[in-house]
């Protein structure tokens, strides 16, 4: 019995893995840098008398 | 029996671009000139704003300048091919698809203006959403194929980043952020006509409206000239006003001068190799005067430079 047709895909020429990769490591920097700046914002915001409160 | 098998190329969408063209899309030399604009804009105003929320602010504002870059890319893709200035562009060179661009350019104005609005307020973040609405969409989609003035109305765009920088250090928007908006309004049609003179070719083949190929090259000069006449005194309002000092008002002076006489020249030069040396020589000229009117006003404000010239 025929089956599905598979598509396959030609494998990536080292080239345009390693431009993958490059990518790959942007979006994790870029997402690094997110959480970094929603820190700093977030502290910038609250400013330094936060945890000056009473208990 | 054996399974069908079908080999297929991984389209570009597969493999995906380059980092760097994803960093094109964002055009940094506009993001630069709207960093260094919109710093201006905070500079003049009278106000404080924590040095990490104007960073922060400032960035989102540069990315949001990137992402309606990045829409204005997906969408003249089909311009971009056609002209030698901008065929080596991502989408049109083929690195880059326009769904990726697009979706790029979308997620970026969202997240540009969430961040301003957390960073500073809702009146920036509303002007930086505008800013991004109306250069992807009233004037890429609609100005830049249905009229000559596109530009002229266009200029808006590029315009706000000092309003957006008062707004960001005030909340509100002052007369100092909107001379700046009328300064560089008022400069954007000789500056682009310059060019557009030399590239009347090429606009015209990829069916755009731009003055020369519309009005004709004459009239483009008159115009030229017309808001040349008009700039030169507009530069010095700052003056007037107070927050412009001597630094800044002989710039202004000797700059504009300078646009009133290339503008001329570019009005008497109207071929050949001449025609083309007059308007590339205000077309640079202009990117230096606009860019020393910015740096006068910043550095009287920030390092003490300022010397009153309007008491």
């Amino acid at each position: 019995m025929a089956r599905e047709p598979e598509i396959q895909y030609r494998p990536l020429t080292p080239e345009e893995e390693a431009r993958r990769r490059k990518r790959s490591v942007a979006i994790a920097l870029a997402l690094g840098a997110m959480v970094l700046l929603f820190f700093v914002l977030t502290i910038a915001k609250l400013g330094p008398q936060v945890l000056n409160r009473p208990l | 029996m054996t399974s069908a098998t079908t080999t297929l190329n991984p389209t570009v969408e597969a493999v995906g671009g380059d980092v760097p063209d994803y960093f094109a899309l964002l055009k940094p030399r506009v993001m630069v000139l709207v960093i260094f604009t919109a710093l201006v804009g905070m500079s003049v105003s009278q106000g404080h704003v924590q040095p990490a929320i104007g960073a922060i602010s400032l960035f989102a504002i540069a990315v949001g300048a990137g992402a309606s870059g990045c829409l204005n890319m997906w969408w003249d893709a089909d311009i971009d091919a056609v002209m030698s200035r901008t065929a080596t562009r991502p989408i049109p060179a083929g690195r880059i698809t326009p769904g990726e661009a697009l979706g790029f350019g979308l997620f970026l104005s969202v997240a540009s203006v969430l961040v301003l609005g957390l960073a500073a307020n809702l009146l920036a973040a509303g002007l930086l959403a505008f800013t991004i609405v109306f250069y992807a969409v009233i004037y890429s989609m609609w100005l830049k194929r249905a009229t000559a003035q596109n530009i002229v109305i266009g200029g808006a765009a590029g315009a706000l980043p000092p309003v957006i920088g008062q707004a960001v250090v005030t909340g509100g928007i002052g007369i100092e952020s909107l001379v700046l908006f009328a300064i560089i309004f008022i400069w954007t049609p000789p500056h682009f006509w310059a060019l557009a003179l030399i590239k009347a070719g090429e606009y015209a083949r990829a069916g755009i409206p731009m003055m020369p190929n519309v009005a004709g090259p004459d009239s483009t000069r008159r115009q030229i000239v017309w808001y040349s006449l008009l700039l030169a005194p507009l530069g010095l309002v700052p003056v007037a006003l107070g927050f412009g000092g001597l630094l800044y008002a002989v710039i202004g002076t000797v700059g504009g001068l300078g646009m009133v006489g290339l503008s001329v020249r570019v009005l008497r030069n109207r071929t050949g190799e001449a025609e083309r040396k007059a308007a590339m020589g205000l077309f640079g000229f202009s990117i230096l005067y606009l860019f020393a009117l910015f740096s006068a006003l910043l550095a009287e404000q920030s390092l003490g430079l300022f010397r009153a010239v309007v008491a």
